[in-house]
């Protein structure tokens, strides 16, 4: 499996961490529902076989952290973008 | 038919004709009092179990490729229960003892052998650490010694002691842990509930669950509906697959795991040994292949095959700990789907639908716990309630705070 980093060119896999699911997002924590909230934030996890938005961080590079789309079935890389591009929802 | 020396012979002088098959390949019924999604050697020891000590019969286990083709047929067949933790220590204990008496209860020959599983420690802080372990591990009445290095170079004289990163200083022993021939377990526990009336149903995949006023009534599958009192999941690798069809969302991600097996070599390795600096262990198959893993690869994956870079870093370990390895070449390598849980630990029981049963995130420690957890899972699938053993592994665990961390991980799945 290799990643392009989109600073650093496509690199081998063993130059990147693993920082999990990107499509989980931290709740508010003053809201009125944030204990439930949090425990879904920090245990509950879609796992879907196929298309998975994920981080990577380009550890042993630029340090970048990405966010990944690949399909988990195959390990095909779909897309890269540096997190910090990435569009608020 | 029953199996015994007296069967072998006659069948000796029969020339071999008159072996019958070991479990009927059954088709599926309208209805049971419980389904078992995954045939698996948890889902058919959960059926064994079922039949054996519950007296319910009215069972199909549902297995959408062949019995052995998951993980029963993919792991590096050890079994251990060397554990820390008190509830992973009790709960490991009693399948190790279901292990030893295991043959003759399933008259069936699984070639349990208690050849002793040996952790190997490099440092005074490792020492330190292994020797609470196996305190601990006495405490709670489980077989632990520890060993200096004089003792494991007369037991293993092979491994390279001197190593100038990870020099060998000692390792910590259990004598009743060792290997068990895997797909045996499979064919064992199938042989076993199908004598008890279990219909074991092959190429039968579960493709949607049904869901009647809060209640499940059954399950879609690809060879029609099966109406259901009961629906145990037992699909440890698919999960969250399976869960997602009853509405449920898991603590679990799907990675994928490497094992590998050398050409035959003539009796070498004689006990599981793990090297204590990497994360890699060995033993030597009956058949004389040497079988060894290491970690998962760490990412998301439901491929059953892996990366490059982790090859390489289970050989590298191989050779640190034992550098004659690399005159042997590597047979064969493959992949296995794991369950990984948030806190590394396994769920078994029950779920917010009334009626489904869950038995999952078995991590890569699910092999030796075939015989606890189908027991376990039988008992709480039976009574409505979790037995005292699987108690500490309910899936509520995770709101509620109360998780079973051995490593001291965190929520993190990829660092169990």
């Amino acid at each position: 499996m290799r990643i392009h980093c989109p600073y650093c060119g496509e690199r081998g896999v063993e130059e990147y961490s693993y920082r999990g699911d990107a499509t989980v997002r931290r709740p508010d924590a003053n809201g009125p529902d944030a204990l439930e909230r949090f425990v879904e934030y920090l245990h509950l996890r879609d796992n879907p076989a196929g298309s998975h938005q994920e981080f990577w961080q380009h550890l042993h590079g630029c340090r970048a952290w990405l966010v990944v789309q690949r399909d988990v079935r195959t390990h095909a890389i779909e897309s890269v973008i540096a997190a910090s591009r990435r569009v608020a929802r | 038919m029953r199996y015994s020396i007296i069967s072998v012979l006659s069948q000796g002088l029969r020339g071999q004709k008159g072996w019958t098959r070991a479990w009927r390949d059954a088709e599926p019924r309208p209805q049971y009092d419980v389904v078992i999604v995954g045939g698996g050697g948890h889902g058919l020891a959960t059926a064994y179990y079922l039949a054996k000590e519950h007296g319910i019969s009215n069972i199909a286990v549902l297995e959408k490729s062949y019995i052995g083709s998951g993980n029963v047929g993919r792991n590096t067949t050890i079994i251990r229960s060397n554990y820390l933790h008190p509830a992973n220590a009790r709960f490991y204990e009693w399948s190790l003892k279901l292990w030893e008496g295991l043959e003759q209860d399933l008259n069936y020959n699984v070639m349990v052998s208690q050849r002793g599983v040996l952790n190997l420690f490099h440092s005074d802080g490792q020492r330190d650490a292994f020797a609470r372990r196996g305190n601990a591990m006495r405490l709670n009445d489980i077989d632990a010694g520890l060993l200096d290095e004089a003792e494991v170079r007369r037991l293993l004289p092979y491994l390279d002691f001197d190593n100038a990163r990870f020099p060998i200083r000692g390792g910590l022993l259990q004598p009743r842990g060792g290997t068990v021939r895997h797909d045996a377990v499979a064919w064992g526990y199938a042989r076993g509930a199908d004598r008890r009336g279990v219909d074991i149903i092959q190429n039968c995949e579960v493709t949607g669950i049904r869901i009647e006023r809060g209640r499940v009534a059954g399950v879609e599958t690809n060879r029609g509906f099966i109406r259901a009192g009961k629906v145990a999941l037992c699909c440890a690798g698919n999960s969250s697959q399976v869960a997602t069809m009853a509405g449920l969302r898991l603590p679990i991600e799907s990675h994928v795991m490497q094992a590998f097996v050398t050409e035959s070599v003539k009796p070498l390795v004689d006990m599981v040994v793990t090297f204590g600096a990497g994360h890699f262990y060995i033993s030597q198959s009956n058949r004389g292949g040497l079988v060894f893993g290491g970690d998962i690869d760490g990412y998301n994956s439901y491929a059953q095959r892996g990366n490059l870079p982790t090859v390489e870093a289970v050989m590298e370990s191989a050779m640190a700990l034992m550098p004659g390895l690399g005159r042997l070449r590597v047979l064969r390598q493959w992949g296995g789907l794991m369950d990984m849980s948030m806190d590394g630990s396994p769920i078994i029981g029950l779920t917010p639908v009334e009626g489904i049963y869950l038995n999952a995130g078995w991590c890569y420690g699910g092999f030796k716990a075939t015989p606890a957890s189908g027991w376990c899972f039988a008992w709480t699938i039976a009574r409505n309630q979790p037995h005292e053993l699987n108690a500490p592994f309910r899936l509520d665990r995770f709101a509620s705070g109360h998780v079973i961390d051995e490593k001291g991980a965190g929520a993190q799945p990829n660092l169990h």
